[in-house]
């Protein structure tokens, strides 16, 4: 086990580098950066021009100016974003608390959503309530999130004037964006619960359970529901990175001030500084989360081993 | 009620038949299409819909803020989606298929690679390559195939190779590799064959989403350029006049949750009557 954790601690900053390597030299394509940080009126000298663009080190191949960025990167200095004319690494920061608590209601939404929902589709295996929360969750799979956000904008904020539009502020502008995304994450939470929970039902302690005549509730919530807790459970993390990481076209839909919406905006600028510090912060992060869940997944049921 | 439910869950009449109709209306669109896609009449901008005050039967889906039909541009944009499903299904399932059964074949250093590879690829922030790739190089229909194909086939991959690694120990491969079969021949005619259910269910299943990330991308304005009807920017063309004239972003997102709704459905049925085991899919 710790010779796994040691091997994929020290597989993310090769995978970490890759990624960002591909955003970097994607985003390099695109022509003379001088283009972008200078506005069209500036006046200066050829000289000055290449001046600049030695300092840029566009005099050097490609792999070097990432090697810049990336040496400079592992200090913390993620380079000064085009755009915005900050250091970009303050510019994510400043972002991240707005997403993170976008990300901590709508994780605390598709938990209480998905898993009391998956429990009962188990439990009433093909009665209308297993239809009912299998549909919901088959709904949640297929609706477009920028679609079903565009909606309910339309519906409770224009037609019924009860909850804002768009922005930041107060409790009801979390209501729509959190309903969009727990809605579509607690999907698979649901399925994921609802084919462990099945599996549990099946075993033959709960059948033994049943036969000495615990009641009902008793059966489900003491001795299958905690262990079909342990998939779900693993599932969190992931879950929670993909709130952080996947909020984009919600952040974007609401105008919600995170860094999803940095990031369109950073690409949309070819803001190159901040699109690959961007990356480097997205892949660490789904990285870290699919280890812990790994790791949860082995602490959890020890029968499973790692090597 | 619950029996009417049951026959749909056990037959999957409804999905298929939003399929077949869909496939019908994508070939032919322009025999089916009562007005040009591409072209509107600025007298009509944003006519609602035909049932509702003010609507013509002109245009029964109501028209768009270029006074184009929208019934006619949905028609149209079905092309686009199953296009582009078919194509990156085609790509994504063989690439990795390929890579699945080597790397669960072969095993060792070649499986350690390609599995590494697939790891890389879940791990990369696919809507942010896909922005700044289409900032760079503009977008196009090309490069949402070629994008959702490059990160579409690691899924197969992963569930191809576990599959292999299950079918490889099986008595008969390990019998024609006694009776003196070649590798390519085994994963060939011995391998492959045991895989069509695993493969196809998974194909079900990500069929759905590659047609909501092609919407998504279209959404955000980086995957099918206009004036091409694509349903996810016809979405995104209503937006600023959501007050006004709901129609327009309103018939698109159906037919997107229509579409991705059978497709999933169907994968769902045909995962159940395939193989139980795959559910966490």
């Amino acid at each position: 086990m710790q010779r796994f954790i040691l091997r994929r601690l020290l597989s993310m900053p090769l995978v970490m580098v890759a990624i960002t390597a591909l955003i970097f030299g994607l985003s390099q394509q695109a022509g003379d950066p001088r283009y972008l940080y200078l506005s069209p009126y500036t006046k200066m000298s050829p000289a000055e021009w290449e001046a600049i663009g030695r300092s840029m080190g566009l005099d050097r191949p490609l792999v070097v100016r990432y090697w810049l960025w990336l040496s400079k990167a592992a200090r913390g200095d993620f380079g000064e974003s085009i755009a915005y004319h900050v250091n970009s690494l303050d510019l994510i920061k400043r972002s991240l608390r707005a997403t993170l608590e976008l990300a901590a209601v709508s994780f605390a939404f598709s938990m209480g959503i998905g898993i009391p929902l998956g429990v009962l589709s188990a439990v009433s295996r093909g009665s209308i309530w297993d239809y009912v929360a299998r549909s919901f969750a088959l709904l949640g799979q297929s609706v477009p999130p920028f679609w079903l956000a565009i909606v309910m904008i339309l519906v409770f904020a224009v037609e019924l004037g009860w909850l804002p539009t768009s922005r930041r502020g107060g409790w009801t502008h979390y209501v729509l964006p959190v309903v969009t995304l727990g809605w579509v994450a607690s999907a698979p939470l649901l399925r994921l619960t609802r084919s462990s929970m099945l599996e549990v039902l099946d075993s033959e302690y709960v059948k033994f359970a049943r036969a000495k005549g615990v009641g009902a509730w008793a059966t489900i919530w003491k001795h299958a529901f905690r262990n079909a807790l342990v998939t779900p459970l693993t599932y969190a993390a992931i879950l929670m990175a993909s709130f952080i990481t996947g909020a984009v076209v919600i952040e974007t839909v609401f105008a919600w001030p995170g860094i999803g919406r940095l990031s369109v905006q950073a690409a949309l600028n070819n803001d190159f500084p901040l699109i690959t510090g961007l990356a480097l912060f997205f892949s660490g992060l789904f990285l870290l989360a699919s280890l812990l869940s790994d790791i949860a997944y082995a602490a959890i049921d020890p029968r499973i081993r790692y090597t | 009620m619950v029996k009417g439910f049951r026959f749909m869950r056990r037959w999957p009449i409804l999905p298929l038949f939003v399929l077949a109709l869909l496939v019908v209306v994508a070939i032919f669109a322009p025999f089916i299409a009562p007005h040009h896609p591409l072209e509107g009449d600025l007298d009509k901008r944003n006519a609602p819909p035909a049932w509702t005050s003010g609507g013509t039967s002109r245009y029964l889906l109501g028209a768009d803020y270029l006074g184009r039909d929208i019934a006619s541009r949905l028609i149209f944009g079905s092309r686009v989606s199953l296009l582009v499903a078919g194509t990156v299904l085609g790509i994504g399932g063989i690439v990795g298929t390929v890579v699945g059964m080597t790397a669960g074949y072969a095993g060792g250093k070649v499986d350690e690679l390609l599995m590494r590879l697939v790891d890389f690829t879940f791990a990369v922030p696919f809507i942010m390559v896909a922005l700044v790739a289409a900032v760079v190089f503009g977008s196009s229909l090309g490069l949402v195939i070629i994008l959702l194909a490059v990160f579409g086939w690691a899924p197969f991959a992963r569930y191809v190779r576990a599959e292999t690694l299950q079918l490889k120990t099986r008595e008969y491969v390990l019998l024609a590799k006694v009776a003196g079969a070649s590798p390519l021949r085994i994963v060939h005619r011995h391998i492959l064959s045991g895989l069509v259910n695993t493969v196809m269910v998974l194909a079900s299943v990500r069929v759905g989403a590659y047609i909501l990330t092609e919407s998504v991308l279209s959404y955000l304005g980086v995957g099918i350029p206009p004036p091409t009807p694509a349903w996810g920017s016809m979405v995104a063309d209503g937006r600023d006049y959501i007050s006004s004239a709901w129609w327009i972003s309103f018939f698109p997102g159906i037919a997107i949750l229509l579409t991705v709704f059978a497709f999933n459905f169907l994968g769902d049925w045909l995962r159940d009557w395939f193989d139980p085991r795959l559910r966490q899919l």
